[in-house]
């Protein structure tokens, strides 16, 4: 039997309290914060929340990806060439806005730190109103931010976040990528790498010791030991390591002929450059050349390590110098505006601000649940990456995949990379149960 | 043996980096008695020196190319180095590609200067008040200088490559009886311990040897009464912040080709440099040497495999853990001197 002690002076003060509470509540969990759903657009405007690292080491990244999403927004709004909408396969768009609102939006900056990214993405959604948050250059904030927006009832559309989790065991039903993962990174790479390194290989991996680089190394030693690679170590590196040399120079002791650099960003450019000077790439080792691997490719880090790149095989989302319709079309008009060709950051930014703004005009309607649904199962073309499915179960788009090469003899600063090969969606799709999570059901906020 | 050896060649190039900087920051402790929060930021700046000169030496007028297209379809746009205008295009090549070492030239008079600015503009004024405000300001100052480099030269890493001459890596398991590819080592981290040794070599000469050297370590010592004795110490102390600073970015300058420089780099380098000045001993520059070499090779041995599998996550404490332990043992560092840091 339980007794309480609630007493007339301490009722008063516990109701004084709630009231004081609820007067700072968030602006999502008050009633007349939305007519339905979190931030409702009610007058001639509709803002979108743009978050992305304006500080810290992804900056340059983060630039490229807002100088995307204010592309999409003047496409949006009917200024500019179109762009991408002139290619997209759906034609709900008509450059007035989102259902008639005018689009404006916010930035946050994500310092790419996860608490500083679901603060800024907080303040969007609770000063300014916005009714979605799209960006973000890192899984670790991808992860944090989508949980946030899922609370608060509205959408995330992920920005670069390639870790299996953020739609695999951290899925959430307000969440949706765009981007690609570690597994379709594996499952591209590994046939090149039987192809040209022969099936009788055994790779040493160096992995970022952190979500991103457990899921990549997961995927591509899967994928290798699978066409008959051997793993023969596989070493945790610190994030904040800048000198890798104490981890490189056992690697020719270890017996492995091939060196996977499971890094990202700085880490990738110093890793790869350390492992380029200490001549790994000119030993033979069991009678084969010794190689180095970087599964997750991006052209502004490729361009951190200069002429290390070259000849070194990785993925990547999306490349500039891809030929169909949709791609040249948003090259010219990205090209045009800031004078050199756009990251796939930029791309897939610009891709999920567009894609949005469709499923609202498809859905009539701003609510999450309503977007949420155009989403789900919704295939589209005409966006760079040839026919794409945003699969239902997890909110993970599913379209070819880019197998790259360093290039020998670029012929500017932006042409590093070669496309090597077009990795079609059916050698990269997966069962979504494979790495468990829930989706969840869709929260509208209120 | 092999791993033995490898560790510690790989120590050295480490160690040598954080006894430069470990060395122009206790020579500002000990001349100025100022804890530089921003000695980190000018390795940073010594390194951007070289990004700097590299890019001048790279200064292009443009033609077009009407064989070759741009991203666009438009005629590509080729830019020639004037440098090839000048000297023809095999000497302008080699000039380009001695980037670095021709930095060093460059980096010193810009480093000397930044130094007595800093000195002049900034840090007197906190001469006499404590430690926790010198920390504050050099630490605020050090972030202005990195978020002024990230302006300008952006966030990503740029890529600053060593000679020809000195790429690849030189087989000391070879040359010393063992399998080859066992013990390789880079051509470049061998110049950048032996540029190391030269430079603390000659500012230890300088220091032993010199009148002014002389003179500062008599300020060092007992400042008052050389300034008694008529002579300007607070001028030389000036200097010696300013060949603090050149030391500190001539490490810089030397480091780009290890590392691709980023605005970041500093900062990574500041934190162990301090715990390399206090395992040494506070106003030691002996010290500081040997704690930068030490603690440089007992972080790659912390690094290897074997170590991780038996205690995983000891790369990442080492000089930490190894610093307890000194100053558990030796209050004062390995070579510190009575008095110093304890009024």
């Amino acid at each position: 039997m339980s007794k309480t002690n609630l007493t007339r002076r301490g009722l008063i003060k516990t109701g004084a309290v709630a009231g004081a509470a609820g007067l700072t509540l968030p602006t999502y969990l008050r009633a007349d914060g939305h007519s339905g759903f979190t931030n409702a657009p009610t007058g001639s405007t509709v803002t979108l929340g743009f978050n992305v690292p304006q500080s810290g080491p992804y900056a340059d990244e983060g630039a490229d990806e807002l100088r995307a999403y204010e592309l999409a927004v003047e496409h949006l709004n009917g200024g500019g060439d179109g762009g991408l909408m002139n290619t997209f396969s759906s034609k709900a768009l008509q450059g007035n806005g989102i259902l008639g609102k005018k689009v404006e939006y916010v930035t946050g900056d994500t310092q790419t730190k996860s608490d500083a990214a679901r603060a800024s993405a907080r303040s969007m959604i609770e000063k300014d109103g916005a009714v979605m948050i799209t960006g973000g250059s890192s899984s670790g904030v991808a992860v944090a931010v989508q949980a946030l927006c899922q609370e608060a009832g509205v959408i995330f559309m992920a920005g670069l976040t390639h870790s299996n989790d953020t739609t695999g065991k951290d899925k959430k039903a307000n969440g949706f990528r765009h981007f690609f993962n570690s597994y379709m990174s594996g499952a591209a790479l590994a046939p090149i790498l039987a192809n040209n390194y022969g099936t009788e290989r055994k790779a040493y991996h160096l992995t970022a010791d952190y979500n991103w680089g457990y899921t990549t190394e997961e995927a591509v030693r899967n994928s290798t030991e699978a066409m008959g690679w051997e793993t023969v170590a596989a070493v945790k590196t610190p994030l904040t390591q800048t000198d890798f040399s104490s981890y490189i120079a056992p690697v020719l002791q270890s017996g492995a002929d091939v060196l996977v650099l499971n890094h990202y960003g700085g880490n990738m450019v110093n890793s790869l450059t350390n492992a380029v000077q200490f001549g790994l790439r000119e030993k033979q080792v069991n009678g084969k050349n010794f190689e180095i691997v970087v599964p997750l490719y991006s052209r502004l880090m490729a361009k951190g390590a200069g002429a290390n790149v070259k000849g070194i095989f990785g993925s990547t989302n999306w490349h500039w110098s891809l030929q169909d319709e949709g791609s040249k079309a948003f090259v010219q008009s990205f090209g045009t505006k800031y004078g050199f060709p756009p990251s796939q950051a930029a791309h897939t930014c610009y891709v999920q601000a567009l894609l949005y703004a469709d499923a609202v005009e498809r859905a009539g309607s701003f609510n999450p649940c309503a977007v949420g649904e155009a989403l789900s199962d919704f295939q589209f073309d005409g966006m760079g990456n040839g026919p794409t499915l945003y699969r239902g179960e997890d909110h993970q788009c599913f379209k070819d995949v880019l197998v790259v090469k360093g290039k020998e003899n670029p012929t500017s600063e932006f042409d590093l990379l070669e496309i090597v090969e077009i990795t079609p969606v059916s050698q990269v799709t997966y069962d979504a149960s494979i790495f468990g999570g829930e989706l969840g059901a869709c929260n509208p906020g209120a | 043996m092999e791993a033995i050896i490898l560790q510690i060649l790989n120590g050295l190039d480490k160690g040598s980096a954080y006894a430069l900087i470990a060395l122009g920051l206790t020579l500002i402790f000990g001349t100025l008695g100022v804890v530089n929060f921003a000695h980190g930021a000018l390795f940073m700046i010594g390194a951007f020196c070289a990004v700097t000169l590299s890019r001048l030496l790279q200064l292009s007028h443009t033609v077009i190319d009407d064989s070759q297209t741009d991203f666009l379809g438009n005629p590509l746009k080729v830019e020639v180095p004037y440098l090839y205008d000048i000297f023809g295009q095999s000497t302008g090549d080699a000039i380009i590609d001695w980037a670095v070492p021709i930095s060093i030239l460059f980096a010193i008079p810009v480093m000397i200067a930044i130094g007595v600015a800093m000195e002049r503009g900034l840090i007197k004024h906190f001469y006499k008040r404590p430690h926790a405000d010198q920390i504050l300001v050099t630490f605020g100052l050090a972030i202005v200088l990195q978020e002024i480099i990230k302006y300008y030269y952006g966030a990503n890493p740029i890529p600053t490559p060593a000679p020809d001459a000195f790429r690849g890596s030189f087989d000391f398991g070879a040359a010393l009886g063992f399998d080859p590819n066992v013990i390789i080592y880079p051509y470049w981290r061998l110049v950048y311990f032996a540029f190391a040794a030269l430079i603390i070599g000659g500012v230890f000469a300088f220091l032993q040897f010199t009148t002014f050297g002389m003179v500062v370590r008599a300020g060092m010592a007992d400042r008052e009464t050389v300034q008694l004795l008529g002579i300007n110490i607070d001028k030389r102390f000036t200097l010696m912040f300013g060949l603090a600073a050149a030391v500190a970015g001539l490490a810089g300058v030397m480091y780009t080709p290890i590392n691709s420089p980023n605005y970041h780099m500093g900062m990574d380098f500041l934190v162990l440099s301090f715990v390399v000045v206090v395992v040494g001993g506070m106003g030691s520059l002996p010290g500081a040497v040997l704690a930068g070499f030490l603690l440089g090779i007992l972080e790659s041995f912390a690094s290897m495999r074997e170590v991780l599998e038996f205690l995983p996550g000891l790369n990442q404490i080492i000089i930490y853990l190894v610093a307890i332990i000194i100053l558990l043992t030796r209050p004062r560092g390995l070579m510190g001197r009575k008095g110093v840091m304890e009024e």
